[in-house]
């Protein structure tokens, strides 16, 4: 199971990643062969098996719907590459 | 000095008097300075606030403060949150991130009163098996410079073999605590999956990831337990279970203890003299009155291939949040929102980690959920089901940890062969079951580890089983002399 550049280029943009056109190909063999490892399942029947997504089989936890967070905006958005105003500063999007 | 005493053993020279909290941390952050920089085994050494921290666990032994680790110096892998000290997953995306409050591991161990001396190196978001993944270099072998430690965990594994901290903390999703203490001779134990808090632990593959002890003995790992286990409030895979002494059953015999030995992690790719060392192992048990009993294990080879889509595809989700956004990294001059994302994301990342994320991703697309994650959780069962049908038979499961010893750096730069290196320990984070790595021997001059499982939550009877073995060898208690040997290449 191999996938070529254009796959690549696919899924990185799903994923928001850049891969360099000189990158591409090394990164299509690499994906590749680890698909190859992952496929060894395919082999096993595993019909009827119902899946196992949490190892103990347990479901989430609820707690009530009551505010337990105080607000720490101002400490919390301190540490943003960009904010302004209470805002978070990113590049436009409306024009 | 006092060099490579366990916590048990200091907890009692802190109240004898023999030494105090500051003296010690002192020593332990001069043997920072003098080595450090031949491992790389910590990213950052906070002093001052160490020596605050001691300063004030005096006052408190002073005061008759009972718990052990009360005083004692610890290191952090850098994935857990520390309040106003960086966090950086090992990575260039969270290099200059000071996270605004603590992980829960880390405030019970400032509430017990140890002593943090800083924070440990580790592979990029703990993804790796030899700590070579690390934007901050790789840690190197204690034992061998020119080796690794080990990963992911790598920077905790090689501070507590050469004696730059006295216990660790450490984080497991396919062996990252295990591995790099089987690789650098220590005592690593993760413990079953919920059994301690993740918040404030950045997350790799959240239904597998596990915060646990690294130290040099199964009793230090006891008193780890201690402090890190229980509810918690902010975690909510967190298991609402009570939570046992770990010490209490240390120094029950093991008559009668059944040992399943698995075929599959004594057949082909295991290094016949790990092999040796840990069958040698084994009869140290018998010695001390278990039965052998050869078990099948008969979907473990099939382990790496589901931890591949499982943990990927989880750590696809996981990591979509460093968008340059709210903190950590963000590109220079985007040129719109789009552009920042991947530019931030591409420059913050490295290979594996964009690996990883790329495979997750294309596992995750359209179309291929059935075929990939829910093929790979369906595996999960089928690996699951086959240690609950061994421990119907057995008490603990043992085996190596690795198929050999630690490589040299830049030994295995295919990322297929890489993912092998956790073939022994990758089924029982699927399975969220408890496994430890203890040492069981040296083959030329390197560490070997033994690895043994047990049922869920049966975390004191596994401590209890490694401690007996360390009570009648002395393979833990090796110091490494932190040479250099020539490169076989």
């Amino acid at each position: 199971m191999a996938l070529d550049k254009s796959e690549v280029e696919k899924i990185a943009q799903l994923a928001r990643l850049h891969v360099d056109d000189s990158e591409a190909e090394e990164v299509a063999h690499r994906i590749s062969d680890i698909l190859e490892l992952i496929n060894k399942m395919q082999a096993v029947d595993t019909e009827n098996i119902e899946p196992l997504s949490h190892p103990l089989d347990a479901v989430q936890r609820l707690r009530a719907d009551k505010v337990t967070e105080s607000d720490r905006r101002e400490e919390l958005q301190a540490i943003a590459p960009a904010s302004e105003a209470g805002l978070y500063l990113v590049p436009k999007v409306i024009e | 000095m006092m060099a490579a005493k366990t916590i048990a053993e200091l907890a009692r020279a802190l109240r004898d008097g023999e030494t105090s909290s500051v003296e010690l941390t002192r020593h332990y952050l001069d043997r920072i300075n003098q080595v450090n920089s031949k491992l790389n085994a910590y990213i950052t050494v906070c002093e001052e606030q160490a020596l605050a921290q001691a300063a004030a666990a005096d006052l408190r032994l002073a005061d008759g403060e009972t718990n052990p680790v009360c005083g004692i110096p610890l290191a952090h892998k850098d994935i857990f949150c520390t309040q106003g000290i960086t966090t950086s997953c090992g990575s260039r995306m969270l290099a200059n991130f000071v996270a605004p409050y603590n992980a829960t591991v880390v405030d019970k161990f400032n509430a017990a009163g140890a002593v943090m001396l800083g924070k440990t190196n580790m592979d990029e978001f703990a993804m790796g098996s030899s700590n070579e993944t690390s934007y901050f270099g790789p840690v190197r072998n204690p034992w061998d410079t020119n080796r690794v430690a080990g990963g992911s965990s790598g920077g905790s594994a090689a501070a507590v073999a050469a004696d730059l901290c006295v216990m660790a903390t450490g984080t497991d999703t396919g062996g990252s605590i295990r591995q790099p203490a089987a690789f650098c001779g220590i005592t690593g134990f993760k413990p079953s999956y919920g059994r301690i808090s993740r918040w404030g632990m950045i997350a790799f593959a959240s239904s597998l990831d596990q915060a646990g002890p690294i130290c040099k003995s199964a009793e230090d790992a006891a008193i780890m337990m201690n402090v890190m286990a229980g509810l918690d409030p902010k975690d909510s895979t967190s298991v609402d279970l009570a939570v046992p002494d770990y010490t209490a059953d240390l120094e029950q015999a093991l008559n009668g203890l059944r040992i399943g030995l698995p075929r599959q992690h004594f057949a082909e790719g295991l290094n016949p003299e790990v092999e040796q060392a840990v069958r040698d192992g084994l009869k140290e048990f018998e010695k001390l009155g278990a039965t052998l009993v050869d078990i099948d294990l008969p979907n473990n080879h099939l382990s790496v291939s589901a931890y591949y889509v499982v943990a990927p595809a989880e750590a696809s989700a996981n990591l979509s949040r460093y968008d340059g956004v709210r903190y950590g990294y963000r590109c220079d001059n985007p040129i719109d929102l789009e552009d920042m994302y991947k530019r931030t994301r591409s420059e913050g990342f490295g290979d594996e980690v964009k690996r990883r994320i790329l495979v997750g991703t294309y596992a995750l697309s359209a179309g291929f959920y059935d075929a990939y994650y829910r093929k790979a959780q369906q595996i999960r069962r089928l690996i699951k089901q086959d240690f609950l049908d061994a421990f119907q038979q057995v008490d603990v499961i043992i085996g190596p940890t690795s198929p050999h010893t630690a490589f040299e750096l830049g030994a295995k730069s295919d990322p297929v062969a890489m993912y092998l290196e956790d073939i022994y320990t990758i089924a029982v984070n699927l399975a969220g079951l408890p496994g430890i790595s203890i040492p069981a021997g040296f083959i030329n001059g390197m560490p070997v580890g033994m690895h043994m499982v047990a049922g869920d939550f049966e975390e004191a009877r596994l401590l209890n089983v490694a401690h007996q073995f360390q009570r009648a060898t002395d393979w833990h208690l090796q110091q490494p002399e932190l040479k250099t040997t020539e490169s076989a290449a």
